[in-house]
């Protein structure tokens, strides 16, 4: 990476829990460069007093009531996990 | 009866009621099809011919005890491999979903059953709806049927190519920032993107949340009608599916005769426009104009933004959308972790794709701290701003006209490695998914290398029937929809 | 040098509501692994969430009894990292607009004894918002194993600002907040089932210095008395590091409850980075005012307030209020009973001495709850009424509650069954009495001769002889009669 460059590559691939090889990381950076500079056209525009845009259409209270309905059966919710033990699933050891 | 999977929907299902045609038939006629061209097309990432014909028989059987479900009874309609068929695969063209296979039913997919539509395949797309090509599939390259040599648009390219060469009937895609109509442009098709929340989203995996929606594609703008009536519902399993009415699209076509007040937008012919395609939306224009519609220049002052704002909204949702792809629950887990975090950098790393990891890192940055008020805040007040044009616009038009993509399809290969560069040929179709708008790619020409041409036209929320109704006139005088690629 | 302790607290609370927070699938403790889940629990590609309006209203409530500010318009945020047990690996919260915000819980600190009422004060509060749990890992030797029945349970996160200031405020903090939210019935608050976690925040300064120290987070605390525990140690902790002109690393420390001491978590602890940005599949929360004063309608007469009025209308002893007005069903019960024989004060009693030791001793692994006992107002508001018409004894009084509580039948039936009856029938009692001071001639002359106290004994013979049923007015009177003769 260059003295110029403006994204730390490693600590956002950390972020993202993302292993790259050190192609990737020397082709992303330079990529992402300039497209990165290439949003700097926002900056462009005014936008005091403008609200942000979260949704298309906004709608409030789009809620359910209170009350339980059928899930999974345990078998459901297992099917595509990739180890299980004892109705569970198993991952390698959590390390806090 | 030849060439059945050339006809529409609208014809077959006239065939089915009449029990002129099985769905047995029309079924077998559109497998022998798909096998004698897939080779060539490489539209499925999958097919099971065998369930495939179970449905249809089901159909025959409903349609002699009287019971058709409606227009779509019997008809093969393909689908994206992107939306969620209880017992299916489930592969977004990813890598990290290669082995996953879906419990439960998208709402999508729970109306096209209802429907009594055959579901037929699972069509290849771009690795999470992120391309415009098809070539960032990590299982193969889809090719044009108009040409092999050149790509389908994407993402939904499986999609558009399946229908352009007779391996579906009809087909679902979805569009985040266009991965519907320019395919649809790119393969001569029809493809509708309809208003944010028309659609339920349950099951369509996610790629930019506030973007993305399902649509249909076909070979006739009536088609497209018939396939939004069955899947277009309100769905309280998705809080941003709307309560709208919703109208007999198919009725509605018939309204030729309006004389609309049609906008064209400045912004939308500049520099970047291929000649050809400026030409042939033209002489769009200029149709309508003949035929009694007044033509109005509007300004979408935006329009350039729109590219940075849509790439910065979509990666910043999909870095958190695709998130959940860690090798736990399901999805790949790699064998060479020494312990859980481990496990997900290098899940994650076999899993993904390049285009993927690209948007990811976007994606990711842009939140991170320091970021987010310069890039994904300052976004989304430029998005208010874009759809304020839009809003402006529609108090003068009734629909707007413009051209689906600035080129027609390119060959494959020639941008993969250019990631601005393919973000930029999605310039015409992205700000409708920022403000939320239907729109609809109509075929409307082919260039001197006769790849066809799509004529988009715009529409104010939830007025997909108005947007229809134009197409549809259009399609009906000219022969294009009559053409079909020679394969 | 002198050094005090600044202490904030998180304390998240999981609603007992009937679906999870963002699906409609049911939470209870002790399901068997991974039999509470969803398509969208599992975070499965596709699924979408949808907000439980009974969690939100929950929420709501909750910050109404802390006098919280309610938000008009609230958001949902992602909250994103990665763990095991959080299948989205984001946690769907809120960050900027949550549901209410300011507010303060009143706490009674420890009086000078028992008896005697401690200060009260208000403890101010930063936020309250409201946000999915997520599952559970177990550790084993070699590998973990998630469970994700929890996963998506809505949980509220009360934020206290840097306001207490020991271990013992912080107990007593803790000691209202559950009993507030187990008045309101939004959670059972129990902190040995994670329905109620407490993370906590605690510096140390000189005194007169108005910064903050350096912060050091606390964690596994998982019990109220714990939490008092271990802030404890860790202040002292603190202040010895400091006076050993020694820096407090800020750090995330761990209370071992066995050995008594905090200990460093030293995780190579990423800075954190959470990337919050609005939840795109959620909309936003709209509250109108008219919810609000529906809610704040439904609320009961809080802890505090009901004690102060206890012992204002009452009339009752602190330590009877102390213990009658922290349980709701309690308290009701109370005033049923009090409505329906108004003497407050012996019904308290049975109330806070039979009733109490009686749902103790029958249930298994903590009381009987109230509301599955036998015993009702009326029970109580019986036996009440008899001793004090001296159809029985109190003592009698207190068998026949044994009695009844094992068995739900009216005091009247075991009254009568076992002749329990207090006996007010002058002539049998006059053949006792007689008796009993002819046998007992030292205390009979000794009253005789002007010794008034020399009757109680001859009293206490009688008692004995009828088995506690005689009426004590009545004994006194006969004898008084007899020796005057």
């Amino acid at each position: 990476m260059t003295n110029t460059s403006s994204i730390d590559i490693e600590y956002v691939a950390n972020l993202a829990r993302l292993d790259l090889t050190e192609n990737e990381k020397k082709k992303f950076s330079a990529q992402l460069e300039e497209v990165l500079k290439y949003f700097e056209r926002i900056n462009e525009v005014d936008v005091t007093d403008v609200e942000p845009m979260a949704h298309a259409f906004p709608v409030f209270n789009v809620w359910d009531e209170d009350r339980a309905e059928e899930g999974f059966t345990v078998e459901e919710a297992l099917k595509n996990a990739p180890a299980k033990r004892d109705d569970q699933i198993v991952v390698p050891k959590v390390v806090e | 009866m030849s060439d059945l999977f050339y006809k529409t929907a609208g014809e077959l299902s006239g065939l089915l009621v009449k029990r002129e045609i099985s769905s047995w038939d029309l079924t077998q006629a559109v497998i022998e099809r798909t096998k004698a061209v897939e080779t060539k097309v490489n539209a499925f990432l999958s097919y099971n011919e065998a369930a495939a014909l179970k449905q249809a028989k089901n159909s025959d059987e409903r349609i002699a005890r009287g019971e058709s479900r409606g227009p779509l009874e019997g008809i093969p309609v393909g689908l994206k491999d992107i939306i969620a068929v209880n017992g299916e695969q489930l592969s977004c063209g990813s890598k990290i979903l290669e082995k996953f296979n879906s419990p439960y039913d998208a709402t999508s997919a729970i109306n096209l059953k209802n429907a009594g539509a055959v579901l037929w395949g699972r069509l290849n797309m771009d690795e999470f709806a992120m391309g415009s090509s098809t070539e960032n599939s990590a299982y193969q390259v889809t090719s044009n049927p108009w040409d092999i040599e050149r790509i389908p648009g994407g993402s939904s390219g499986g999609s558009a190519a399946s229908v352009a060469a007779g391996e579906a009937i009809l087909s679902i895609g979805s569009d985040t920032g266009g991965s519907i109509r320019q395919p649809a442009s790119f393969c001569g098709v029809v493809g509708l993107k309809p208003t944010y929340g028309l659609i339920s989203r349950y099951g369509l995996v996610a790629y930019a949340s506030s973007l993305d929606q399902i649509g249909p594609f076909a070979r006739s703008v009536e088609d497209v009608a018939i396939l939004l009536q069955a899947i277009a519902s309100h769905d309280r399993l998705d809080s941003t599916s709307i309560k709208v009415d919703i109208p007999d699209y198919r009725t509605v076509l018939k309204q030729e005769d309006r004389r609309w007040k049609l906008g064209v937008p400045t912004e939308y012919f500049s520099d970047g426009l291929d000649k050809e395609v400026g030409v042939a939306i033209e002489n769009a224009i200029k149709f309508f104009e003949n035929n009694g519609c007044e033509i109005v220049n509007v300004s979408l002052p935006h329009t350039e933004l729109a590219v940075p704002v849509y790439y910065i909204i979509a990666t910043a949702e999909a870095s958190s959308n695709l998130a959940r792809y860690d090798g736990i629950r399901y999805s790949h887990r790699s064998d060479r972790a020494i312990d859980s975090i481990d496990l997900y950098f290098k899940s994650r790393a076999e899993g993904f794709g390049e285009e993927v990891k690209r948007r990811i890192i976007l994606g990711t940055y842009v939140l991170s701290s320091g970021y987010y008020d310069a890039y994904y805040l300052r976004a989304q007040k430029v998005r208010t701003l874009i759809r304020q044009d839009f809003i402006k616009s529609f108090e003068k038009v009734d629909a707007l006209l413009t051209p689906t993509s600035p080129t027609v399809a390119f060959k494959i290969g020639e941008r993969s490695e250019d990631p601005l560069s393919m973000y930029l040929s999605d310039i015409y179709t992205i700000s409708l998914n920022l403000a939320g708008l239907p729109g609809i790619s109509v075929p409307c020409g082919f260039n001197s290398d006769k790849m066809p041409i799509g004529l988009q036209v715009i529409g104010k929320p939830y007025c997909e029937a108005e947007i229809l109704a134009i197409a549809h006139k259009f399609e009906r005088s000219h022969d294009f929809y009559k053409e079909h690629p020679k394969l | 040098m002198k050094y005090e302790a600044v202490i904030g607290l998180e304390v998240h609370v999981q609603l007992n509501t009937k679906s999870k927070m963002f699906t409609r699938v049911a939470y209870n403790y002790a399901a068997p692994p991974n039999s509470l889940t969803n398509p969208v629990i599992m975070g499965l590609p596709g699924t979408l969430p949808v907000m439980n309006k009974g969690a939100i209203e929950k929420t709501i409530t909750v910050g109404l009894i802390f006098n919280c500010e309610i938000a008009k318009i609230s958001k949902w945020d992602r909250k994103n990292y990665f763990y095991p047990d959080m299948p989205k690996n984001y946690q769907i919260s809120q960050y900027d607009q949550p549901l209410c915000m300011g507010g303060e819980v009143e706490i009674e600190l420890p009086g000078p004894s028992r008896n005697i009422m401690g200060k009260h004060r208000k403890v101010q509060l930063t936020r309250i918002h409201l946000e999915e749990d997520t599952g559970k890992s177990t550790h084993h030797t070699l590998d973990s194993t998630l469970d994700f029945n929890r996963s998506g349970t809505p949980l509220i996160e009360i934020v206290s600002e840097p306001d207490l200031y020991s271990g013992e405020e912080a107990f007593a903090y803790l000691t209202a907040l559950r009993t507030n939210l187990m008045y309101i019935d939004i959670s059972d608050c129990d902190m040995e089932k994670g329905q109620m976690r407490c993370d906590v925040n605690i510096s140390v300064r000189e005194v007169g210095v108005t910064e903050l120290g350096v912060k050091v987070e606390l964690k596994n605390l998982n019990t109220i008395s714990g939490v008092r525990n271990g802030i404890e140690f860790e202040i002292e902790r603190q202040i010895k590091v400091l006076e050993n002109n020694e820096k407090i690393v800020q750090e995330t420390r761990l209370w071992n409850a066995e050995r008594g001491i905090t200990v460093s978590m030293r995780s190579k602890e990423q800075a954190h980075d959470y990337r919050y940005f609005p939840d795109p599949d959620l909309m936003p929360v709209k509250i109108k005012k008219e919810t609000i004063k529906r809610l704040s309608n439904q609320l009961p007469e809080m802890p505090f307030d009901k004690q102060r009025r206890f012992l204002e209308d009452y009339d009752l002893p602190y330590t009877i209020t102390s213990v009658i007005c922290p349980d709701k069903s309690l308290s009701d019960f109370f005033e049923a009973t009090v409505s329906l024989y108004n003497k407050p004060q012996p019904i308290a009693n049975l109330i806070a001495n039979d009733l109490l030791r009686e749902l103790s001793s029958a249930g298994t692994g903590g009381p009987l709850p109230l509301s599955e006992c036998k015993i009702d107002p009326q029970h109580i508001a019986s036996l009440a009424r008899m001793v004090d018409e001296g159809v029985i004894s109190k003592q009698v009084a207190q068998d026949i509650f044994i009695e009844i509580f094992s068995t739900g039948d009216v005091p009247e039936k075991v009254i009568e069954e076992k002749g329990l009856k207090q006996s007010s029938n002058t002539t049998e009692l006059e053949v006792v009495c007689r008796d009993i001071i002819d046998n007992n001639p030292k205390p009979a002359e000794e009253f005789k001769a002007g010794k008034k106290n020399a009757i109680n004994a001859l009293k206490g013979q009688v008692m004995k002889a009828t088995k506690g049923k005689a009426n004590p007015k009545i004994i006194d009177e006969i004898l008084r009669k007899l020796m005057v003769e």
